[in-house]
């Protein structure tokens, strides 16, 4: 007999025998049944938080070198009182850095502070006021809804215009327009020429819409003066970061004076670090997140393991005869695997079935699918199973012996 | 000249069964031949070792010691798989408890042979419709086991043990399950079957059933006692008629 007409004759036994125990079979499942919703609602979960994750942090932008005092991700206190007694990086260090670069396409020095914000009688505190020129359009990927950014005069001038974000405007703003108007940042006035895209928050930490940005001049003049900054260089060419990377560091140093044996006194950070960490973090927690779901699909697979030496044990009869007609020992496994098969994929199918409006309940959450892929994996994942927990009890009814086969229940 | 024509061919065969520290000798050296067309009954009291020679003969066992040629064929050394095709194309089984998987109807249970020889279907379909209706089963075709009275379900068993059209029939105590009008039933097709030429072993503890074979072999303690040749079988022709109309 070949291989197609056993698989053929062995589907035909095991739906037989499914059917013939509706309820035995249907309980067992469940173990499968529940092992599969879990996985599929992991892997769904865990593939939308990837894609929040990397979503979110878009705005850091791949192709932008953040030039810092301090590392983004600082893993010990020695290293990290190491760095703050590094010298303040400065708006200098960013005109220097954007008359020899090559490889940048814009140069941004960055100072950040939080203050209050008002316009006539409404207003909110904290918000994240921005001190930058005009280069920080190109260096930030975030787009504006209304008016325009500040120019390079505005810049230079230091003149006391701003761009603020959509949470700013939404709440300061209920019936005017925001253009024109003047609002007050920290007690000093800014004519609002610009409103920026609806960003949403950075991993859930801080709104990145509650910030007004104003030239970095004006911004040195009114909260800090002479600030500490980070220098933004968004670079030309995205398959060259690393060389530009290295452009940057020499002229850096060069910047900064440093003798070829001092060690850098700043940082250069990049998108890159954020998608290492969580890749590192996020990978751990997928792994026991996959692992403690893989638990209840090992139990669901100890349950057809049992339940298949139950059927083993309980047809010992009609394997005997089997034999005993001319069935081989690879004939008899088949029928058992593909028993133990059957009802894992069945499983596994109900699984789906019931994960899949779970997965649109995750959607309002996380943007998160279920994917093809996952549901590639979780028939996969159900078949292997069954094949497992199988082949132990159908090892056992093949190699049975037809005499001893025969004469049980007799 | 005598030795090629035997069909069957047992040379000091011997079974021994471990028991604990116990060795059993359910054969011992038992030497056999049995020639196409023969209609042989094996008698014996239970713990005689006749269930064991059945075994053997049927391939559902393996010798501890001696050889077994059957058609012509050393099975005496051959591996489960093999011994398996063996009995496919070799031997038809009849049992006392007719052994019919009990969730097929009577035409699934007598294709099965044919499913394990690996025939096609629709042709497999054909020669059982064919072996259910010699054995006058035709318009039963669709009945489950339970289904089926008693004999019903013997001649569904001996039509399943036909279609493969094996070298021997082989029934362990065929009617001992049936009535007595419906064992004579039986015991008269199976004479036919021995007329149309098929060799036909009986294993029985029935000194009627054994009076329609041609042939009593009677083992007792694992050893041959005695061989017999009956000249006189006791099947009519008349009954079969009846059975089959």
């Amino acid at each position: 007999m070949n291989l197609l007409t056993e698989v053929k004759e062995g589907t035909r036994i095991s739906w037989g025998a499914i059917r013939a125990n509706k309820m035995r079979s249907v309980l067992t499942t469940l173990g499968i049944v529940i092992g599969i919703v879990t996985v599929t609602l992991m892997g769904t979960a865990i593939a939308g938080l990837n894609r929040a994750f990397l979503k979110n942090i878009s705005f850091i932008g791949a192709d932008v070198l953040y030039i810092d005092r301090f590392d983004w991700f600082v893993n010990s206190h020695e290293a990290w009182m190491r760095m703050q007694k590094r010298r303040p990086v400065t708006e200098t260090h960013a005109n220097a850095l954007r008359e020899q670069l090559t490889m940048a396409r814009a140069v941004a020095p960055v100072s950040e502070t939080s203050t209050s914000v008002r316009y006539r009688r409404r207003g909110g505190d904290s918000v994240r006021v921005i001190g930058t020129t005009e280069q920080y359009g190109f260096t930030s990927s975030v787009g504006l809804s209304l008016g325009r950014f500040m120019s390079a005069s505005e810049a230079s001038g230091g003149r006391p215009v701003c761009v603020i974000g959509s949470e700013v405007a939404t709440n300061l703003f209920r019936r005017d327009a925001p253009l024109g108007n003047r609002i007050t940042i920290g007690g000093k006035s800014f004519e609002v020429i610009g409103v920026l895209e609806k960003q949403g928050s950075f991993l859930g930490l801080f709104s990145l819409d509650n910030q007004v940005i104003v030239p970095l001049a004006q911004f040195a003049a009114s909260f800090w003066h002479e600030p500490d900054c980070s220098i933004q260089v968004k670079v030309k060419e995205l398959e060259q970061l690393e060389e530009a990377r290295e452009e940057l560091r020499a002229a850096m140093r060069k910047v900064r004076r440093l003798a070829p044996t001092t060690p850098d006194d700043f940082a250069i950070n990049q998108q890159d670090q954020f998608v290492k960490m969580f890749h590192r973090v996020g990978g751990t927690i997928a792994a026991v997140g996959v692992f403690i779901t893989g638990l209840s699909l090992f139990v669901g697979g100890i349950g057809i393991m049992n339940i298949m030496f139950v059927s083993v044990a309980e047809r010992t009869r009609e394997i005997g005869i089997r034999k005993a007609i001319g069935a081989r020992r690879r004939t008899i496994l088949l029928q058992f695997l593909i028993e133990a098969a059957s009802i894992c994929l069945l499983g596994g199918l109900i699984g789906l079935s019931i994960a899949w409006p779970l997965t649109l309940l995750v959607q309002k959450v996380l943007p998160a699918t279920l994917s093809p892929t996952i549901v590639g994996i979780a028939i996969l994942v159900s078949l292997v199973t069954g094949v497992l927990s199988g082949f132990f009890p159908a090892w056992r009814a093949a190699r049975m012996n037809p005499v001893d086969a025969l004469r049980t229940g007799e | 000249m005598l030795q090629t024509m035997s069909l069957i061919r047992l040379t000091k065969i011997s079974r021994r069964y471990q028991m604990g520290s116990e060795t059993i000798h359910a054969l011992r050296e038992v030497s056999l031949q049995i020639a196409r067309g023969e209609y042989v009954a094996i008698m014996g009291p239970s713990g005689s070792g006749k269930s064991t020679l059945m075994n053997l003969i049927g391939c559902l066992d393996s010798p501890s010691s001696g050889e077994y040629e059957l058609n012509g064929v050393q099975v005496s050394q051959m591996g489960d798989n093999q011994l398996a095709d063996i009995r496919n194309r070799e031997i038809g089984f009849v049992f006392q408890t007719f052994n019919l998987l009990p969730r097929s109807d009577a035409l699934r249970n007598v294709e099965l042979p044919l499913i394990y020889a690996g025939m096609p279907s629709e042709e497999r379909r054909q020669i059982a419709l064919e072996a259910l209706s010699q054995v006058g089963l035709a318009d039963r075709i669709h009945h489950k086991p339970n289904e089926l009275s008693g004999g019903q379900r013997q001649r569904v068993s001996i039509a399943r043990a036909l279609v493969n059209k094996p070298s021997i029939l082989l029934a362990d105590e065929p009617t001992g399950n049936l009535d007595t009008k419906t064992g004579i039933e039986i015991l008269t097709l199976f004479d036919e079957l021995a007329k149309k030429g098929n060799t036909l072993i009986v294993v029985t503890h029935e000194e009627d059933v054994a009076r329609h074979a041609r042939r009593i072999l009677r083992i007792r303690d694992g050893l041959i006692a005695s061989d017999d040749r009956t000249e006189h079988p006791t099947g009519k022709e008349g009954r079969l008629t009846a059975l089959t109309a």
